[in-house]
């Protein structure tokens, strides 16, 4: 085999006078691009991802990993990356591999929207010093109440409330399998998750023993390959997750190669050691809304009634029509995922350039919802790009009654975003599997940085409602009045249901 | 799909009165009461709501309308024969007052809807919903025309001027009621228009309010989802339709529904006992987007009674008191005692918790 000539993206450099030879890097490198040479540590630069795990622990701070300055000859047309993955396609035939959500220069909408804030008419309210509430309640609501008088004389509700769930904060994770991370890192998410009082995810991976303790802080997921489903897995959580599609891949499956199911995940999954584990394309059972339907319903009889089923799809051109199907279909949530969603593992092609994003998505969804009178028949969870509580904040304007993070929470664990899930080397043992990575990723430790994360945004949230002059986070739940865009056209205004700055 | 909602943002003083008795009397009192704060208002909007006032008409709904112009008044009335029997239409009483140079042309008619038209054979509806898709009508879709009052034995009288002129241009104290509202106007960012004053009523029900609706956006598009348009400019529109919504549509009482639009805090109802707090709970999660956010203090008129109640935080003033079988409430104390020096109870409501007072009988 010759020598690639898909140029490297990184130089990884060590300064030879500040290097002691302690050979962490070559120890804490998931990628291998160091090694040693007998008299100094040698550096393979094409393996290097910059995902910094050998910076941060160099104890000389002898390491700098640099963007290689060499590039194709610039062409305005033809990109650095058009050109490095024609070579690689050339090299392998193969198709390119990529994780996290898309980087591609797409217009964020979040970027250009601003929130209202109050001045002389209406007070602003300090969260400091008055109450300000962040609770909130995924699942069906019905459209009115009825009450009668308790024997105390005190109102007692005759209305049966459907399932829900009870969130402390807006906040959830989204869903991330043991296979795509590690089980450190889902314990992490987990013991969050229970510390915060929100909800994880358990992906479409089945739900591992260790996990069990964290049940009623835990989602369980019913993905295409059914991978871990039994009667007592979707008993085992708070609620029950469908899912159809995912952002960065919308209509796209899954494939995790038999090397990497080894018997804790096999056991997990439900399926023999070393068998590929796929997720077909489609579920097998669903090829239109009825299917879905039955398949939603079949879940409510097996769990009695008493844990809402939520649907998980990609944000895609049709999304509003979607949603609304899936809602009349029976779902008590809806879980939209935008293009710039996360994955373990994609295509390039796909995650780059197929979907919408989330901002359109999830106006159109809730715009719909309401238009038709049934917004109250589904929460709806929107995912798929939310970088900060700006995000968080701005989503839920839109019409989001919670945001799932999963890079956000990822990023608390030491992930840099290098993008590199799929090879599961991930030095930071949260997309891997090998024992002398995951073994770094201490899930006490860990779950105490992303408890940090949350609190910190969850203060953030308060802030900006004090500012909007309300103390109750439903206030700013869907009151697109409080928000207006900057630098955008009529259309895509008209889209989101916002205004103008301005005006 | 509009994305060009408006919203008006005022400050204000308001006045209620309400005789438990039914006992009627006339506006002079709550015009009196209004006018010791007229530092509260600019001179853009006063208004008054008074229940009682039409005993010869009581059977019928009551439309006051407003018209920029002749056209928009052909429409309305074209509109309002094919479907109502009037029973009475005239120009409203007015009087001359000086410094109120123009005004829209402004009718009253007594009407009662027909049964058996085409319109409303489809929709099956019964004649309160009829008037409310009635009033949605016009003030949507016929410019210039604007239904102000559309209850029974009960009447919105409003404009632009101080409350003082307002009062004398209305002759408000000729006429006589056991319920009175009334309102001054502090608006912030719009031109004084004749709609946008207070009170706004749909039906029997009243609302005179002080503060903004910092929750309007996602209120309005709730309204919105259940078919209520909202045309008249003003967040206070909202809380109107909101009573209209969760009292009568959904059959609440009173005290729920004020429970759902200012709740009580999620740390108070999570130490209620269990069927208590099941009720709160389930009330805060359903009528979440109900919830009204920001300051205010409102009264609230109905056909039997009056309610006046604050934001969960209290941050627009309501003081009340009672004397005999009179219940008074209103944005300062000494607006009360200039009506009534000596009231027998007088005190600050606390926030979120509603003053009702009910008819006796």
């Amino acid at each position: 085999m010759f020598k690639s000539l898909a140029v490297p993206e990184f130089l990884a450099k060590i300064d030879q006078i500040k290097c002691i030879k302690c050979k962490r890097c070559i120890q804490n490198c998931g990628w291998s691009v160091y090694a040693w040479g007998g008299d100094k540590v040698l550096i393979d630069t094409f393996k290097c991802v910059k995902c910094l795990r050998c910076y941060h622990y160099c104890p000389e701070e002898a390491i700098t990993i640099e963007d290689n300055p060499v590039k194709y000859r610039s062409n305005a047309n033809w990109g650095f990356y058009n050109i490095r993955n024609i070579k690689r396609q050339a090299e392998t035939g193969g198709i390119p591999l990529t994780g996290m959500g898309s980087d591609m220069p797409y217009p964020v909408l979040f970027d250009s929207l601003l929130i209202d804030a109050c001045q002389v008419t209406n007070p602003s309210i300090d969260p400091l010093r008055e109450p300000m509430e962040l609770r909130t309640y995924l699942g069906k609501k019905p459209a009115k109440l009825e009450f009668e008088n308790g024997p105390d004389g005190k109102p007692k509700l005759k209305t049966k409330m459907p399932p829900q769930i009870k969130l402390e904060a807006p906040f959830i994770f989204a869903p991330m399998s043991y296979g795509s991370i590690s089980l450190n890192a889902q314990k992490t998410i987990a013991i969050a998750a229970k510390e915060l009082g929100i909800v994880m995810n358990t992906g479409e991976g089945g739900l591992h023993e260790d996990i069990y303790p964290y049940r009623s802080n835990i989602i369980v997921q019913v993905a295409s390959g059914r991978f871990g489903v039994n009667p007592d897995y979707l008993n085992a959580g708070v609620a029950v997750e469908i899912k159809i599609g995912q952002g960065a891949k919308p209509g796209i499956g899954g494939h995790l190669p038999g090397e990497k199911i080894p018997l804790d995940i096999a056991k997990t999954r439900m399926i023999p050691v070393g068998t590929d584990a796929i997720s077909p394309a489609p579920q097998h059972d669903i090829y239109s809304i009825e299917d879905l339907r039955q398949l939603i319903f079949a879940i409510k009889e097996a769990t009695n009634y008493t844990k809402p089923v939520s649907v998980k799809i990609a944000a895609v051109h049709n999304v509003a029509a979607i949603a609304s199907g899936i809602v009349r279909a029976g779902a008590d949530i809806v879980y939209i995922d935008g293009f710039r969603g996360g994955t373990g593992a994609a295509p390039s092609i796909i995650r780059d350039h197929l979907g919408i994003p989330i901002e359109h998505a999830l106006a159109a969804v809730d715009e719909r919802l309401r238009q038709e009178g049934i917004r109250n028949e589904a929460s709806i969870i929107a995912a798929g790009g939310i970088r900060s509580c700006a995000d968080a904040a701005k989503a839920i304007a839109l019409g989001a009654d919670a945001v799932a993070l999963a890079t956000s929470a990822l990023i608390t664990m030491g992930c840099t975003v290098c993008g590199k899930c799929y090879t599961g080397n991930c030095s930071w043992g949260i997309t891997t599997q090998r024992p002398e990575l995951t073994v770094r990723l201490d899930p006490e430790v860990y779950a105490e940085r992303l408890i940090n994360l949350i609190h910190a945004w969850s203060h953030e949230l308060k802030e900006i409602l004090g500012a909007l002059g309300v103390n109750a986070i439903e206030s700013l739940r869907g009151s697109r009045e409080r928000l207006r865009g900057i630098g955008l056209d009529s259309q895509t205004l008209d889209i989101l249901g916002v205004k103008p700055v301005g005006r | 799909m509009s994305h060009n909602f408006h919203k008006d943002i005022s400050g204000c003083g308001l006045a209620g009165i309400i005789n438990k008795d039914g006992k009627r009397i006339s506006g002079s009192s709550i015009s009196k009461s209004l006018c010791l704060m007229n530092d509260r208002g600019n001179g853009l909007g006063a208004g008054y709501a008074a229940y009682g006032i039409y005993p010869e008409y009581k059977e019928l709904y009551a439309f006051h309308i407003m018209y920029d112009e002749p056209a928009c008044q052909r429409d309305t009335e074209e509109y309002l024969k094919k479907n109502y029997r009037i029973e009475k239409k005239e120009p409203m009483p007015t009087a001359p007052v000086e410094s109120i140079t123009i005004s829209p042309m402004i009718w009253r008619y007594f009407v009662k809807p027909l049964s058996e038209k085409a319109e409303r054979d489809a929709a099956d509806l019964r004649d309160d919903d009829f008037v409310v898709r009635t009033v949605m009508k016009i003030n949507s879709e016929i410019g210039g025309a604007y239904v102000f009052s559309s209850g029974k034995n009960m009447g919105a009288f409003k404009g632009v001027g101080m409350p003082g002129e307002i009062a004398r241009f209305f002759r408000i104290e000729e006429y006589e009621g056991y319920i009175w509202t009334g309102h001054t106007r502090f608006p912030t960012n719009t031109p004084g228009w004749w709609g946008g004053a207070h009170p706004f009523t749909l039906l029997d029900w009243s609302i005179v309010h002080n503060g903004e609706i910092s929750s309007y956006g996602i209120n309005k598009r709730y309204l919105e989802m259940y078919g209520y348009k909202l045309t008249l400019l003003t967040d206070t529109e909202v809380v109107t339709y909101l009573f209209d919504l969760l009292v009568r549509k959904h059959g609440l009482d009173v005290l729920t529904a004020c429970t759902a639009l200012a709740s009580p805090f999620w740390k108070n109802i999570d130490d209620l006992q269990e069927d208590e707090k099941n009720a709160m709970t389930a009330l805060r999660m359903v009528y979440a987007s109900a919830l009204m956010n920001g300051p205010f203090s409102i009264l609230f008129g109905h056909s039997k009674g009056l309610v006046g109640f604050n934001d969960r935080i209290k941050l627009r003033p309501l003081v009340a008191a009672t004397k005999g079988k009179t219940v008074y409430m209103a944005s300062e104390e000494s607006a009360i005692r200039e009506i009534c020096p000596s009231p027998e109870k007088i005190w600050a409501p606390r926030a979120g918790e509603p003053v009702i007072a009910e008819l006796e009988g």
